[in-house]
This record gives C-alpha cells, structure tokens and sequence, in this order.
C-alpha cells in the first residue's frame, strides 16, 4: 500500500517538474504562469492589457489568413448548395416580388410620415458616420458568438455601436482595439436585446441562444404571439433606434420557447456596416 | 551530399507538423459550421495535445502550448490564460499516463483522455460561469466532450499512421 502511494506521489511530480526532452519549461511554472495570467487580466492590470492588445492584433490577422483555406472549402461547398436550389429559389423570389412590388408603393409614403413623427417625438433619427468592415474571423467557440471586423479604434469605431449586414441588425461592438474589434452576435447566448413582436406590437427581449437562433423573453405567457411575427428592436434602453428589422418568429423548432430566426445568417457574413444613432438635439 | 540535406529538411519540416497543425487548430477553430450540423462540435487541439504529449512530447514544446492557448483564447474570447491553463493540465494528465503506463494502450488511453476532457470542461465551466459570469450550456459542452472523445480514436490512428510512415524514429503506438 505504502509503494503503492509512493509511486503515483513520484509519477505525478514526475509530470509537473519533469523536463522532458527539448522541454525548456517545467509544467508546474507554466501552469503558475497561466493562473497569474489569468487573475492579473480579471483584475485588469494594465500590462496584461497591453500583451492582450498585441496578442490580439497579431492574432486576428494570422486567424484570417489561416482561415483561408477553410473559408475556400466552405465557399464552395455553399455555391454547389446554392446551385442545387437555384430553380426553387427562382420561384420562390418571383411571387415574393409580386408582393413586395404592391406593398413599395405603400413603402414611401410611410416612410416619410414616421419621420416626421419621430421629429415630433425626438426619436433617433441621424445615424453617425457609417464604416463599412470587414469581417476577419467568425470562428467563436462552440459556446460564444462573436465575429472579428477589421476596422478599430484608429477608424473611429467605439463600444457599443450598431452592427448591421445590410439593413438587418446582427450585434453590437464589445471590444475595441487599434487596428479590429470584435462584435457580439445577437445569437449569443449573453446577448439581450430590447425588441417588439409585429404585428401584435408586444415589447419582449430578444436572448441568443448559443445557436443560429433567439428567443422570446419575459414576455407574458397569455399573450398570443402569432407565428411569422417579424421582430423589431423596441429602442428601449436607447442604444438602438426602434424599427430596425432582426428577425421572425418560427414555430418549426422542436420546443416550446418562442424562436426567432434571424434575417440576417450570421455564418455567411463578409462585409458589415458599423454606426451609432444620434438623437435630434445632437444632430 | 545534397539528397541527403534535402531529406533532412523534409524530416524537419514533418517533425514540426503537430506544431503547425495546434497554431492552425487554435487560429482556425474547425468548427464544421457550414455543413449546418446542429449538434457537433468537437476540440480538435485537446486530442492533438494530448496524444502528442503522450506519445511524443519532445514533438510539442509546453510553451508552445502555453502559446497557443493564450492565442486560442483571444480567438474565442474567453479570459486570456484560460485555455493555456486546460491545454497544460491535460499535458500534466498525459505526463502522468505516460509515467504510469507499462503497456501502452488505446483503450486505456481513451478512457484516460475522456476523463481528463471531462474534469478540463467541469473546471472551465466553474472558472468561466462562477467567476467570469458567461453564460455556457451544459448540452453544449456535452456534445463537444463526446465527440472529442469519439474523435480521439479516429485521430489517435491517423497521428499513429503520420509518425510511423513519414517522421520515423518514433515511440508512438
């Protein structure tokens, strides 16, 4: 029994002390180091901010070069895709068309009277200087959705702002750093986000999820929210103007909670538009 | 006198392929997203760090690792140090294997990974959701220990099959 002790005392310090060959660290200090590493940063010591700065810079950049190959395969693995649906995609666009032309008309007219009543109710309705990024990295964790832009603080670009692809909201800037920044997806499961369900005009919080889509919360359980309902930011809490269009409700999903698919697919992303709303009175 | 510098060099650059393959691995991120799988995901770099520190760990130096892992984490966007933490306590985890181990083999090996991956993810899931506050799923971190898990037989012959035929020179069974 007591050799038995002995020797798994002697194999464990065998691993954490042991050089092996070519080995110019032992285990142990490097394992010290990562734990100092670790409290330092959760403190926000300032050195360790500024490794993490030049970390990240050289990182970003490589991970997009790397990432070409993977970026090349995946490409071509959606264009094949694309084709294969092309006929039924073709239909599916000319009755939608149909539709879309009758309701542009009406289009216009609405636009100009919510103008002029959110000049009335000094809503946001200046956006900032638009930056127009790129996206560098969407290779988040299987438990984090992020994207990298390569557009930073040397562009002007702050926490906060609103990231959009096309005219659909995908997230928000959380990191800003010299040269990139990184964007918090909505499909984030720590992303939460003031909404309202259209057509019923119930104001909810749309919550990522870890996956490609969100879901409905702290919404009342009687409420009937019909399925198809298109998502729209609240503009509560002030960071995003209301009206911007995220997604819609879909009932295909297998459980019970109100899901949200995005209008925007966040795996498909190559160019993006960052901005921050201004109020009247900075206007 | 040329061939044989020229094969030198190719040994060398082939030596040095689990290195590149870990900083690709942690730049990179595998993640399969485009095939629309909705639940698979998988650690590549645990199974490459742990079979190489078992295996042949003069091929991956700790502070490479630790490298990586400061790399890996400003990738994912998890606290800097987290993931060179993980990736060091399952070279500890093979140190130990490997000092213990009379008869290699590898279903022993198996287990032994599956263990360690599940007490680095328990540990992860600890440090990042109680002391960082993220939110992560259990289901989530479920689905990637299995599949890296299963993944490890898969590669664990592939990484058997790359040392035998092309490096030479090895210990790795």
């Amino acid at each position: 029994m007591e050799t038995s002790r002995d020797d798994f005392v002697i194999a464990i310090r065998s691993a954490f002390l042991k050089k092996g060959t070519q080995q110019r660290f032992s285990l142990l200090g490097l394992i010290f180091f990562s734990i100092i590493f670790l409290i330092l940063g959760s403190l926000n010591f300032k050195a360790i901010n500024y490794i993490k700065i030049a970390i990240n810079e050289v990182v970003y950049r490589s991970s997009f070069i790397v990432s070409g190959p993977e970026n090349f395969l995946k490409d071509s693995y959606l264009i094949a895709q694309n084709h294969l649906n092309l006929y039924n995609e073709n239909e599916k666009n000319k009755s939608e068309l149909t539709i879309l032309r009758s309701k542009d008309l009406l289009n216009e007219f609405i636009v100009n009277e919510n103008k002029r009543l959110k000049n009335i109710v000094e809503d946001y309705v200046a956006e900032s200087d638009t930056i127009f990024a790129k996206v560098l990295s969407d290779k988040g964790s299987p438990f984090l959705k992020s994207i990298i832009i390569n557009k930073g603080s040397k562009h002007k670009v702050h926490l906060g702002m609103v990231v959009m692809d096309e005219e659909y909201l995908i997230g928000k800037v959380v990191q800003v750093n010299y040269l990139s920044s990184r964007v918090l997806l909505l499909s984030d499961l720590n992303s939460k986000i003031p909404v309202i369900v259209e057509p019923n005009g119930i104001q909810s919080i749309l919550s990522g999820t870890g996956k490609d889509y969100g879901v409905i919360q702290y919404s009342k359980k009687d409420e009937i929210i019909e399925d198809k309902s298109i998502i729209y930011t609240s503009g509560a809490g002030g960071l995003f103007k209301s009206g911007i269009p995220v997604g819609k409700l879909d009932s295909n999903y297998l459980n019970e909670e109100q899901n949200v698919t995005f209008f925007s697919d966040f795996s498909q992303l190559k160019f993006v538009k960052i901005f921050l709303y201004i109020g009247n009175e900075v206007k | 006198m040329t061939e044989l510098r020229n094969k030198n060099f190719i040994k060398k650059i082939l030596s040095q392929i689990p290195l590149i393959l870990l900083f690709i691995s942690v730049l990179n991120n595998f993640d399969f997203n485009y095939l629309g799988l909705k639940y698979f995901s998988f650690n590549f770099s645990y199974i490459l760090i742990f079979y190489y520190s078992l295996k042949k760990s003069e091929s991956l130096g700790y502070i490479y690792i630790f490298i990586a892992g400061l790399f890996n984490d400003v990738v994912i966007g998890t606290p800097i140090g987290l993931s060179s933490l993980m990736y060091l306590i399952l070279c500890v985890a093979a140190a130990y294997l490997r000092n213990i181990t009379l008869r290699p083999s590898l279903i022993k090996d198996c287990i032994f990974f599956l263990i360690t991956i599940l007490i680095i993810n328990s540990l992860l899931f600890i440090i990042l959701n109680f002391i960082f506050y993220y939110q992560l799923k259990y289901f989530d971190q479920i689905i990637n220990i299995i599949f890296t898990f299963l993944f490890y037989f898969l590669f664990s012959n592939l990484f058997g099959f790359f040392e035998n035929n092309f490096v030479g020179r090895t210990n790795a069974r």
